[in-house]
């Protein structure tokens, strides 16, 4: 571009399309995944010091991973029922997104029983903490994703969502999807790491 | 938010800029839980002034003990009850004190105080915006940093003492509650408090990031932005990458203080027993920490650097010189800043090969620093210089960061560090260019937008008198603390009288204590020149400092949306002060080209010499051309 155009009048550079709201997200977005780059690179560089304890990854995660894909389809269903006006199908979608959601909860909840009856406790090895501790952050968001979407659920009650008004099933799809992805991205690395 | 699109900022515009007036506020929406940008602004800046009294007495305390350690002050006792047992302060109540101004003056005072204030204050007013993106979530963000605050200064009233492990806080000493009294309850609360903190600051900077893409004023590009909110903006990329990251370090420490995790923790031996705790790693704490550590630092430092570009050249009455290499020079220093954290490592062990990686990206850090002190050099040179309070303190920045700056190049390389690590060469070269540069910056926003502020001007005189006594304190007192690094005085030591060596560093230390007591006392004048200017200052013209920029183009009255009528447009870059053939030496950004006489409409850019390029080349390249000839580079 012309170094001095700039600076005086000239056309006015095309806007950001994104919705302020959905750019927040976005950035918030970002910071959560910096904490997990965070944790994640914190194994990295404990593992390299040795006394790294291996063990075999609770079977529950595969459950978890199957749960939270399919929830993301299932959510994905819903928002274009949405776009679509159809309030039935969007409800459907959304308790079936709910229930997935809850059962990823619990198999995580199952997964870290399976850890305890193998002797693999919070307090112990470091790669054993770090599991709790990193699953468990991710717990806590995916459960406010739950409230988020439990929140939009009783919109549609009142008729707050449909074609004209998507901001906030937007958001909350983008929120969900994020957690999703995240998940993928931590069992990865765990299965890479441990 | 689009603004070819009429629903956001028009619409939002339409709200405010009829309803003012016939809308009534209580004291409590309009003073408390205000939404309005420009009063959470002053929220952020009082809250800060205060903070920045209690660390400045919290350091006078270990000045005292640092200055007289074999003297007895009773008074004290009577004030600090058992933490100082016979007048003398207790050891690790001293620790504490170090920790508290550190941790204060770093987060509390040049952190939110800093970038809170400015960034609240100018981001919607310099681009045009009727308000924040999230007004609401900058209220929030305003009380939980409140809250955090309050949590901090509450540390300081329980029995076992506040934090003492270091504004760093590296274990054992934050990990262990038994580790020392500080470690206890002071450090929960530290924790506690930080974590809100952390919140606090990422609704701020999520906020400020969306309000610059998405609420400019049509006709404000990026590349008209002024430098203040480029900084503003970088800052806060800067938190939201970094402070999340102090967030995950602070969870592992939770766990590893209370519920037995050995995330930091390896083989301990505390008090006559071995501890259970087995296969954690220190240096990992150091690793999370500074990550964040060294992009704060330059959280803490932008801001300053953007007030300065901009109150250097609203003072100069020149365009600020190299606008893109200024904006460059920041982006580099936010990129690189994430990856230089080694070089506060280089004595752990650290593999030499990695070291030497950090060394090298350390120093190519200063390059972009370089380029801003050039850049600040040369938008003076030959300027026509006003000398305000606000322009003094600028340069007053220019200086620090230029002597602390050169610091940094010595502790940058890695063999010299095994010397100079934890003395107090360290300890003079981040109060030179993090803590007085910084400040330096703070407060030439204050006495530069005053006025905007409050519709007053603050007294010169006593501005002046302010500067030059801060300006020759902070120089007594920590210029002399790199002569003591040199020799090997470390830091965060009680006292020095056990050492033969130091002995000779007696007078030294009483010299800075008592500057510091001076430079503390010159404060004063400020606090009362501040306070007092509120009522009796002269009544400001809309435009004080014939600026260019937006926010004085808004009355000063407080009004909910900024500007009564239409927002603002903009037609021009920020800094076209003292163009040749114009009538005045500032044009503002609101002035369109075809309002200016014909020879005007040209883009700003500085006559050309003949010999030179016949099309017309912005100045900074043309210097850089002329210093690469000057280096045999290129022929002339
Ligand atoms: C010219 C570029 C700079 C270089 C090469 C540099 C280098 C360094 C190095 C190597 C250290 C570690 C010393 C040690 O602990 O042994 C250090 C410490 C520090 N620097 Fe810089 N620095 C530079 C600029 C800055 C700036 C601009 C700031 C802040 C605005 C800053 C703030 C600090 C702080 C706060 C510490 C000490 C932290 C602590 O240990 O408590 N530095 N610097
Ligand atoms: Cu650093």
């Amino acid at each position: 571009m012309d170094a001095t155009l700039s600076r005086t009048t000239g056309p006015v550079r095309k806007k950001n399309k994104l919705h302020a709201k959905e750019f927040l997200l976005w950035a918030f977005l970002v910071s959560v995944f910096m904490i997990f780059a965070g944790l994640t690179s914190a194994v990295i560089v404990r593992r390299a010091d040795g006394n790294w304890l291996e063990y075999v990854l609770p079977s529950a995660f595969w459950w978890s991973t199957a749960f939270v894909l399919l929830s993301s389809i299932s959510l994905q269903w819903s928002l274009v029922q949405a776009r679509r006006d159809e309030l039935g199908k969007l409800k459907l979608g959304l308790v079936l997104t709910l229930f997935l959601g809850l059962l990823f909860l619990f198999s995580q909840w199952v997964a870290f029983q399976q850890m305890v009856s193998v002797g693999l406790y919070l307090v112990g090895n470091p790669s054993t903490s770090f599991l709790y501790v990193i699953t468990g952050l991710h717990g806590l968001h995916m459960l406010s994703a739950v409230v988020v979407l439990f929140v939009i659920f009783a919109q549609v009650f009142q008729y707050k969502v449909h074609s004209k008004n998507m901001l906030s099933i937007r958001l909350g799809t983008l929120y969900w999807h994020f957690l999703g992805v995240l998940w993928i991205y931590l069992y990865v690395f765990f299965q890479l790491i441990f | 938010m689009s603004h070819s699109n009429p629903s956001a900022s028009t619409a939002h515009g339409h709200d405010h800029g009829h309803d003012h007036g016939h809308h009534k506020e209580t004291f409590l929406t309009k003073y408390i839980f205000s939404q309005d940008h420009k009063m959470i602004g002053k929220q952020y800046l009082l809250t800060g002034m205060f903070m920045a009294v209690v660390a400045a007495l919290l350091s006078l305390l270990f000045r005292l003990q640092l200055g007289w350690p074999e003297d007895t002050f009773p008074w004290l006792e009577s004030i600090l009850g058992d933490w100082a047992k016979g007048g003398r302060l207790d050891p690790s109540f001293y620790l504490a004190l170090v920790t508290m101004h550190g941790t204060i003056m770093v987060f509390f005072v040049l952190t939110a105080g800093l970038s809170g204030t400015f960034s609240n204050l100018l981001i919607p007013l310099q681009i045009g915006a009727r308000d924040m993106a999230s007004p609401f979530l900058n209220m929030l963000s305003y009380w939980i940093f409140f809250l955090s605050t309050v949590i901090m200064l509450l540390s300081l009233f329980i029995e076992s003492g506040p934090a003492a492990a270091g504004w760093t806080i590296y274990p054992p000493l934050s990990a262990l509650p038994q580790a020392m009294p500080g470690s206890g309850l002071g450090m929960t609360l530290w924790l506690i408090s930080m974590t809100l903190f952390i919140a606090s600051s990422l609704m701020a900077a999520l906020n400020y990031i969306t309000t610059i893409l998405n609420l400019r004023t049509p006709g404000m590009t990026m590349t008209r932005m002024p430098l203040t909110v480029w900084s503003f903006f970088t800052t806060a990329i800067l938190g939201v990458l970094s402070f999340p990251v102090l967030l995950s370090a602070a969870v592992l420490l939770i766990f590893d203080r209370s519920f037995g995790t050995s995330f930091y923790l390896s083989e301990i031996f505390i008090a006559g027993e071995t501890l259970n705790r087995t296969g954690g790693s220190p240096i990992l704490f150091q690793h999370l920490f500074w990550f964040l550590g060294h992009p704060e630092v330059y959280i803490v430092l932008m801001p300053a650097l953007g007030i300065t570009s901009e109150v250097i050249a609203t003072n100069a009455r020149k365009p600020i010189f190299g606008y893109r290499a200024m904006v460059g020079s920041l982006l580099g220093i936010s990129f690189l800043s994430f990856i230089v954290w080694g070089h506060h490592m280089f004595v752990t062990g650290m593999n030499p090969f990695l070291g030497n990686v950090f060394m090298i990206l350390t120093l190519v850090i200063a390059v972009p620093s370089a380029v801003k002190t050039f850049n600040y050099l040369a938008t003076l040179w030959k300027g026509n210089i006003r000398f305000t309070p606000g322009m003094l303190f600028a340069i007053g920045l220019v200086s620090l960061f230029i002597s602390g700056g050169l610091t940094g190049i010595y502790l940058g390389n890695a063999a010299l560090d095994i010397n100079l690590h934890d003395t107090y060469f360290v300890v003079a070269h981040f109060h030179l260019v993090m803590g007085s540069a910084s400040l330096f910056g703070m407060l030439a926003g204050v006495y530069h937008w005053y006025p905007r502020m409050f519709g007053r001007m603050m007294n010169e005189k006593l501005g002046y008198l302010h500067f030059w006594l801060t300006f020759a304190a902070v120089y007594m007192v920590f210029f002399p603390m790199h002569f003591m690094g040199i020799d090997g005085v470390p830091r965060r030591y009680y006292n020095f009288t056990g050492f033969e060596y130091m002995a000779e560093w007696m007078d030294l230390n009483r010299f800075i204590s008592i500057s510091a007591i001076l430079g503390s006392a010159a404060q004063l004048i400020f606090i009362w020149n501040f306070f007092s200017s509120m009522r009796m200052g002269k009544k400001a013209p809309m435009n004080p400092w014939n600026s260019n920029t937006l926010e004085w183009t808004a009355p000063v009255e407080h009004l909910h949306g900024n500007w009564p009528g239409e927002i603002p447009h903009v037609h021009r870059w920020p800094y076209d002060y003292s163009r040749p053939g114009a009538s005045e030496d500032f044009i503002p950004q609101t002035v369109k080209d075809d309002d200016l006489p014909e020879e005007l409409r040209k883009p700003s850019v500085q006559p050309v010499p003949h010999h030179a390029e016949k099309e017309a080349v912005p100045t900074e390249t043309l210097l850089f051309s002329r210093l690469l000839q000057a280096l045999g580079f290129r022929k002339a």
